[in-house]
């Protein structure tokens, strides 16, 4: 045995050749030959080259024979020294949530919608829309093409820039179907960061977390601008605009469209309107993420302010859409990217490298969540029932901000909290701290993200107290 | 200039204009694509939109008018067209066709013998009582996938019995198909995999040579096919897999290979197996047509679950686009077998770092589906019955085509098309004989010569027959 291990290990390796019945064996003990597992298990690891195969060879050298019973070699796996993967940062939340074993925890983590009872919700228009889908036995499952399905693309570009618009009625932009909104950055990203002259993109401070993850390995340089202004609760408007300037030309600038994540802080008209006209002076490329259209103030058009604004100077950009908040698909990773281009011919180029991005990714998305859209937004009942869906998870959620502030008003607890009132959109930006944050965990069983943001949509009218208790105690006991 | 340029911007041009002029002002055009190329050969507008390239007299006139507008200069306008993919172009330029008696052989989905796309009976079964439960919600997946879905994908591919699926030894993750399985695979392996090299068949899928360069693996290939026996060059592939480096990732195909149909026996397998073995070298396997080659399942997945009962390490990408017809639900899975379940669990890890700035969390429908059908024994019957009936269908297929040519007395062996595996074959013709083909009998293939056995039906044998025969005999 073991010179048919030495054997295995040399570099002019002689195998022996594994026969059927040692396969059998192999079967039947469920291990590893020893001789064999010694040939296939030796990491070929560079830095360990000859160290770690002199270190193995001693160590069998004086081992006892190993019988067929105790054949185990210690396996080593070409992964052994992975690091250990953090939790994601944001699902990470939920995770440890749902390991809670107590009876009255609280998630507030992750942005997606609960009823006031506390459950999820899928759109009755979707139930709809998807009963009849799966009914009508014409349909088939046949691939889509690369860039989606077509009546998707159309209606959601007019979803986004409202069908009359002049980029849209110009044909100036090209609409790809996406995996719900990462998707569609990645995709955006990862073709910008192949075919854009400054591969560099600036996000707000703070952003959505994912936002530096999907950049960096998109190809792109992150850097940032300042946002958020800690003090007001607000928006740092002047230090946004400083460093926008500062920002080098034909740099390209990440937007939230509106409900901004996680703050719940957006600049107001006059504002987009200056930051449009700094961008545009600087030849600077904004690119759009767009996740909560419809959420922020109940209107689809509304939320789409600075979006069309920008898409009808003439200038150019790009927008990541997703369904997963405002029609409830979260799962079925529905979304759109649109590249906003100066002429009909750019457009057509785009879409053709887009196609490049897509197929060596995933070949083409998935059709499921994609008809479900288009068969809402193609039908005007489904369309018009769809957006009164949408206000009242909109309005569900403005209520539970009240509730929240009303509460905290009436336990009296310390600090000014209107920015539970004025911040838009799904999230509360608490301004908790993280040890505020582990306490509230800890003891209250109130799950967040480390920054102190909330999401709005898992509060219901029956846990508002409870939040309220944990809040007040956190403020009042913890630094 | 500047001077009279700055008196004309506080007048009434009107907001855009105001801003063209800003801009123009501070010789930075708002439209073009920046402060020039970044190596002089990016797609990027025209430059820095120096004033130079607005004569004094054309900015003055264009001032003059209600509102100011810059020639649109995109950014992208100096994007290479790009081309068409060779598979998928495939389908693309039969649609544009309008001859009624076209027939399309490119793609690989399958189609019954009236020439219809195929959802199965468990799949509408399943999809209906998904649907029509109430119950169930839309929430997000976790980052690798439904469980359930995943566990079952893991004992399809090995066996629920399997000595890997016992010792918790492998990690699946959900996937977009077998093309989003290979990518995330692919990308995690660039990143810490100490031999970021990987070694592909000759020839091999199209796609393969996309996704791992992107993913960032350096692509090389072993000999494959030889096209003097339209079999498998054994011994080549085995002197290039041992001229390969130790450590390199090989990829393999687990059944029916794509495009040739031609696979090793399980003697072959098994020495295939022991090389790589020696080698060290980590198998990557890519399983779309589980099921499609011989009918039986658990015969399709010998060579996988061989690999997997040695000890040693694997990939696998497993596909359901084919063998459950899901195609357009992308759905699919990546296993890692690991040496350990410590290992496994690692690599579970950092895949969920690759998927996560990817898209997130998987589409849930198709796998919901496949979870379903998979999990309830009568469904799972079924399904293998109409797995069975559609792999028959396509060797009737071979039968009949080669029959037909027989019969016709076309010149040349057509044995292989008996021979080989799966939904393909490699008909040897050449580039020539099928444009010519597409051009004078409306048959698209791609353009190596494949066809998709499961696009011809009863009918349109004959007319295949034809044309091949004109080619073989007319066309060198």
């Amino acid at each position: 045995m073991v010179l048919s291990f030495l054997n295995c290990t040399s570099s002019q390796t002689r195998h022996r050749p594994l026969t059927h019945s040692s396969l059998s064996s192999i079967h039947s003990t469920g291990r590893p030959l020893i001789s064999s597992a010694a040939c296939i298990l030796q990491p070929e690891d560079k830095e360990q080259k000859g160290g770690g195969d002199i270190a193995v060879r001693t160590v069998f050298f004086f081992l006892p024979l190993p019988t067929m019973a105790s054949a185990q070699a210690m396996p080593i796996s070409v992964w052994e020294k992975l690091t250990e993967a953090p939790e994601d940062a944001i699902l990470g939340v939920t995770v440890a949530y749902n390991k809670d074993p107590n009876p009255v925890k609280l998630n507030l983590g992750v942005g997606a919608y609960r009823t006031d009872e506390g459950k999820p919700l899928v759109l009755e228009v979707v139930r709809q829309a998807e009963a009849r889908l799966v009914a009508d036995r014409s349909r088939y499952k046949e691939y889509l093409p690369i860039v989606g399905l077509a009546a998707f693309n159309k209606l959601s570009k007019e979803l986004a820039f409202g069908a009359d618009h002049p980029a849209v009625v110009a044909n100036r932009i090209t609409t790809v179907q996406g995996l719900s909104g990462t998707g569609s950055l990645r995709v955006g990203a990862e073709f910008m960061g192949q075919h854009y002259h400054t591969p560099i993109i600036y996000v707000p401070v703070p952003t959505w977390g994912n936002h530096n993850k999907i950049f960096p390995k998109a190809g792109l340089k992150v850097q940032s601008y300042r946002y958020y202004d800690p003090a007001t609760r607000g928006l740092n408007f002047t230090g946004m605009m400083e460093d926008l300037k500062a920002a080098p030309d034909g740099a390209i600038i990440l937007l939230h469209v509106c409900a901004h994540n996680p703050t719940g802080v957006d600049p107001l008209p006059e504002q987009w309107d200056a930051i449009r006209q700094l961008i545009r002076a600087k030849g600077q490329f904004p690119f759009f993420d767009s996740a909560y259209q419809g959420f922020a103030s109940g209107d689809l058009d509304a939320d789409a302010y600075a979006l069309r604004s920008f898409a009808a100077d003439g200038g150019e950009l790009a927008l990541a859409q997703s369904y997963a908040k405002n029609m409830g698909l979260y799962g079925e990773r529905v979304g759109a990217l649109s590249m906003v281009c100066a002429t009909a011919a750019a457009a057509k180029l785009v879409e053709g490298q887009l196609k490049l991005v897509i197929r060596p990714m995933y070949s083409s998305p998935p059709l499921h969540g994609a008809a479900i859209v288009a068969t809402v937004l193609s039908e005007e009942k489904l369309l018009h029932d769809w957006k009164a869906e949408l206000k009242g998870m909109a309005d569900r959620i403005i209520e539970m901000r009240h509730k929240l502030y009303d509460a905290l008003l009436q336990r009296g607890t310390p600090g000014d909290w209107t920015h539970i009132l004025k911040q838009i959109g799904m999230f509360t930006f608490t301004g908790l701290t993280k040890p505020q944050v582990d306490f509230m965990r800890e003891k209250y069983h109130v799950y967040m993200t480390g920054d102190g943001r909330i999401s709005m949509a898992g509060l219901s009218t029956a846990t508002v107290p409870h939040l309220v208790n944990a809040i007040d105690d956190a403020v009042r006991n913890i630094a | 200039m500047t001077d009279r340029l700055r008196a004309t911007s506080s007048s009434g041009i009107g907001c855009k204009g105001k801003e063209r002029v800003a801009a123009i002002a501070g010789h930075i055009c708002p439209i073009a694509g920046g402060p020039g190329d970044r190596e002089g050969d990016r797609g990027g507008g025209g430059g820095g939109g120096e004033v130079s390239r607005f004569d004094e007299v054309s900015l003055l006139a264009a001032m003059a008018s209600e509102e100011v507008h810059c020639a649109p200069i995109s950014a992208w306008a100096k994007l290479a067209q790009a081309p068409e993919d060779p598979i998928l172009g495939v389908t693309v330029a039969y649609n544009r066709d309008p001859n009624p008696v076209k027939l399309n052989l490119g793609v690989g989905a399958y189609r019954t013998d009236e020439g219809k796309p195929y959802v199965l009976h468990v799949v509408r079964r399943a999809e209906a009582a998904l649907v029509g439960d109430r119950s169930r919600n839309k929430e997000y997946l976790p980052i690798v996938g439904l469980a359930a879905f995943n566990k079952l994908s893991r004992a399809l591919a090995f066996g629920a019995d399997h000595p890997a699926v016992l010792s918790n030894r492998i990690a699946t993750v959900q996937c977009l198909s077998g093309t989003g399985s290979l990518r995330v695979g692919a990308e995690f392996m660039a990143q810490h995999y100490h031999t970021p090299v990987i070694y592909v068949p000759v020839p091999t899928w199209g796609n393969h040579n996309k996704v791992f360069p992107k993913a960032g693996l350096k692509l090389l290939t072993y000999r494959y096919y030889d096209p003097a026996t339209r079999g498998l060059n054994f011994a080549g592939m085995i002197d290039d897999l041992q001229a390969a480096p130790d450590g390199a990732v090989i990829l393999l195909h687990a059944c029916a290979h794509n495009p040739t149909g031609v696979d090793p026996l399980p003697e072959q397998w098994d020495a295939i197996r022991q090389v790589i073995r020696a080698k060290r070298q980590l198998p990557f396997f890519d399983s779309a047509y589980q099921g499609f080659a011989s009918g039986d399942l658990d015969v399709d997945a010998y060579s996988l679950r061989s690999f997997a009962a040695d000890g040693g390490e694997m990939a696998l990408a497993q596909s359901f686009a084919k063998n459950m017809g899901l195609y357009g639900e992308r759905v699919g899975a990546l296993s890692m077998v690991c040496a350990t379940p410590e290992a496994a669990r690692l690599v579970e890890g950092q895949l969920k770092l690759v998927i996560r700035p990817m898209y997130s969390s998987p589409p849930l429908h198709g796998a919901a589906i496949v979870a379903t059908v998979l999990g309830d024994e009568k469904l799972f019957q079924e399904w293998k019955v109409e797995l069975k009936g559609m792999a028959d269908r396509i060797i009737d297929m071979r039968e009949k085509l080669y029959q037909a040519l027989v019969a016709r007395g076309t010149p040349g062996n057509w044995t292989h098309i008996l021979k080989q595996i799966g939904m393909f074959t490699f008909t040897g013709l050449n580039k020539t004989q099928v444009d010519f083909m597409r051009e004078k009998y409306h048959v698209y293939m791609t353009g190596d010569g494949r066809i998709s056995m499961a696009g011809l039906s009863t009918s349109t044998v004959p007319r295949l027959a034809n044309a091949i025969d004109d080619a073989v005999r007319n066309v060198a």
